[in-house]
């Protein structure tokens, strides 16, 4: 076929760019498998530095996945019944309820974990629980929660599917399991995988919660830079990656699928 | 059962009267069609009656000899069929119309009976197990009744169950939802803008206008002997005719028009099918046009009436006047509707 020059330049372009991108990446992936980075890999490949970082971080890793659970239940127990209620109440309060929960996403983690600091820094048994870092995590990934809940349910007509099923003899927590959780579940899906992903992947606001005997992954992951050798480290990025990249696929399917029922 | 309505109003937070004071009965197994233009009030005592709004202090709602007033939604046991039909987008056809009996918790053996039961009745055995959004319009509305009667109900309330349809379909689901509600013998609530709709499916209807009921009664009743120039107007589009009196009779632009005795003080309207193209009859006008429509010709007709207006006339036969010709007309003194001057006219 013939393609013209134009076509040739865009492609070139294009997987520079890409390349641009990924051989870090890849460069990356593969010094945390090779027996010495600085040799390259003539030296080999290698577990080691997997089995390494599982000995050094595996408490690490239980407590970011122990602590995106929690925050799921939390958010779900909260967020679902929150965007019930502010779709159902449409008014000026509600936007300014709705703003207001949405506040934690324009301030900085930092920001966040301070005043949070301030506030409860000295109830020792707080501060040093994982609950607290769960306290923080919970503000931050509410707002997306309660968004993509709102967004299906506002989509629908709930108030008269819900008024039908009254007719019916449901009663309002049976109307609201059998008729609304059912409905609104793209938009609660998408919201827990975007939960879920977030809690792992949260850095800024962590950072400044934790305490030394809980450090979950990406803090680890910054305690591994500053002190292992380069293949650690490296080997960690490999393990993070593959932990976050196939939540990310999953959430961006969901949140497409939830966007589409919105529309 | 019967259904009682006392002293019911309506007003809204923001001090709109939706509903003036009404009673109503509705009798056992009767189907009654609440008939109005949008506005009128009666949306709002359809919710009333199902338990959906809550009515002014001093309201009362009987289902038989039962208060339910104070009464929730979902312990009336009335069935609904809402305008859009509201299905539930999460459930099988199946699903839907079991739904009522599944929240009772009605054994699942019996509740399966009277689903098939239903089903078979409304016709959508065939059905049963699709999503809900793969039927057509007239099949979901179909699916939406059954789902109100599965639970048998007290009450059967439908606001505007045929206006999502396309008038085709309408047309052709009016006289099938009069023969399906006639079978489940149900007291029935029936809101409809359609005239036509009210006059094929109630037994009685109650015209509302401005929140307030206007006449009860047999279709028949309301169409010749409306009790006021709202109900004369609304149903068979009746329109007035104004003029001096002369000794017993009217006097049009288009000329003499005898009326019946005690015809005195009374506002005089006529409709289009009560006008007979006669050549020796009384009144004169000039045709404007004359459109074929089936069964008959629509004349408008100029010069007639003294405010101007055309004078609609349908004309049975098989050829028309044309545009221009002159006419003369008759209206039998016995066909024209006498009514007493009322306030509750349109606006």
């Amino acid at each position: 076929m013939n393609r013209s020059f134009s076509w040739w330049l865009q492609l070139a372009v294009t997987l520079l760019t890409a390349a641009f991108l990924i051989v870090p990446a890849i460069q990356s992936i593969l010094a945390g498998l090779t027996v010495s980075y600085f040799r390259g890999l003539s030296s080999g490949l290698t577990l080691k530095w997997i089995t390494r970082v599982w000995e050094l971080y595996a408490d690490s890793i239980f407590l970011s996945l122990w602590l995106a659970v929690s925050c799921l239940v939390v958010t779900l127990v909260i967020g679902v019944p929150a965007a019930y209620a502010l779709a159902r109440n449409p008014g000026r309060l509600s936007r300014v309820l709705e703003e207001f929960i949405s506040l934690p996403l324009a301030v900085p983690g930092l920001a966040l974990a301070l005043a949070l600091l301030q506030l409860y820094g000295t109830v020792t048994g707080f501060r040093t629980s994982w609950t607290f870092i769960l306290v923080g995590h919970v503000l931050y990934t509410l707002p997306f929660m309660v968004r993509s809940v709102l967004a299906v349910l506002m989509a629908m007509d709930f108030k008269t599917l819900e008024e039908s099923a009254a007719t019916l003899g449901a009663t309002a927590p049976t109307r609201f399991w059998t008729i609304i959780v059912p409905n609104a579940m793209p938009g609660i899906l998408a919201g827990a995988l975007t939960v879920v992903t977030l809690s792992i992947g949260e850095f800024n606001l962590t950072w400044m919660l934790h305490t030394p005997y809980l450090k979950t992954l990406p803090v680890g992951l910054a305690d591994s830079y500053a002190s292992m050798r380069l293949e650690v480290a490296s080997a960690y990025t490999l393990i993070f990656f593959v932990m976050i990249v196939p939540l990310l696929m999953a959430m961006q399917w969901a949140t497409a699928r939830a966007q589409r029922i919105a529309q | 059962m019967t259904l009682t309505v006392k002293n019911t109003a309506k007003t809204f937070p923001d001090g709109t009267r939706a509903l003036l004071p009404t009673d109503l009965t509705v009798g056992e197994g009767e189907i009654l069609s609440l008939l109005g233009p949008s506005g009128c009030g009666k949306t709002t005592l359809l919710r009333i009656i199902a338990g959906l709004e809550q009515p002014d202090a001093g309201s009362r709602v009987f289902f038989g000899e039962t208060d339910v007033t104070g009464l929730a939604v979902e312990r009336r046991n009335v069935g609904m069929v809402f305008q859009s039909y509201a299905l539930f987008p999460n459930m099988s056809v199946r699903a839907n119309v079991g739904y009522g009996l599944k929240v009772r918790h009605v054994p699942k053996a019996e509740r399966d009976r009277r689903v098939d039961e239903v089903l078979q009745l409304c016709r959508l055995a065939d059905y049963a197990d699709r999503p809900v959004q793969a039927l057509s319009g007239g099949q979901q509305q179909r699916v939406a009744l059954a789902r109100a009667v599965a639970p048998r109900p007290k009450i059967l309330l439908l606001d505007e169950p045929l206006s999502a349809l396309d008038a085709a379909l309408r047309d052709s689901l009016r006289d099938e939802l009069a023969a399906m509600l006639r079978q489940f013998r149900i007291t029935a609530v029936f809101v409809t803008h359609d005239q036509a709709e009210a006059l094929a499916i109630a037994d009685r209807i109650a015209v509302m206008s401005e929140g307030e009921l206007q006449q009860v009664g047999a279709p028949e009743d309301l169409y010749h002997a409306p009790a006021s120039a709202f109900v004369a107007r609304f149903i068979g589009n009746a329109i007035p005719l104004t003029g001096e009196r002369d000794n017993g009779a009217l006097i049009l632009k288009g000329g003499r028009l005898e009326l019946a005795e005690n015809s005195a003080n009374k506002e005089v309207y006529v409709r289009a099918e009560s006008i007979r193209l006669d050549p020796e009859g009384s009144l004169a006008g000039v045709v404007e046009t004359a459109v074929f429509s089936g069964g008959h010709y629509r004349l408008a007709i100029r010069d007639v009436l003294s405010d101007g207006a055309l004078l609609q006339a349908h004309h049975p036969g098989k050829t028309a006047p044309k545009s221009g010709d002159t006419v003369r007309l008759s209206i039998s003194p016995s066909d024209l509707l006498y009514l007493s001057d009322q306030p509750s006219g349109p606006k």
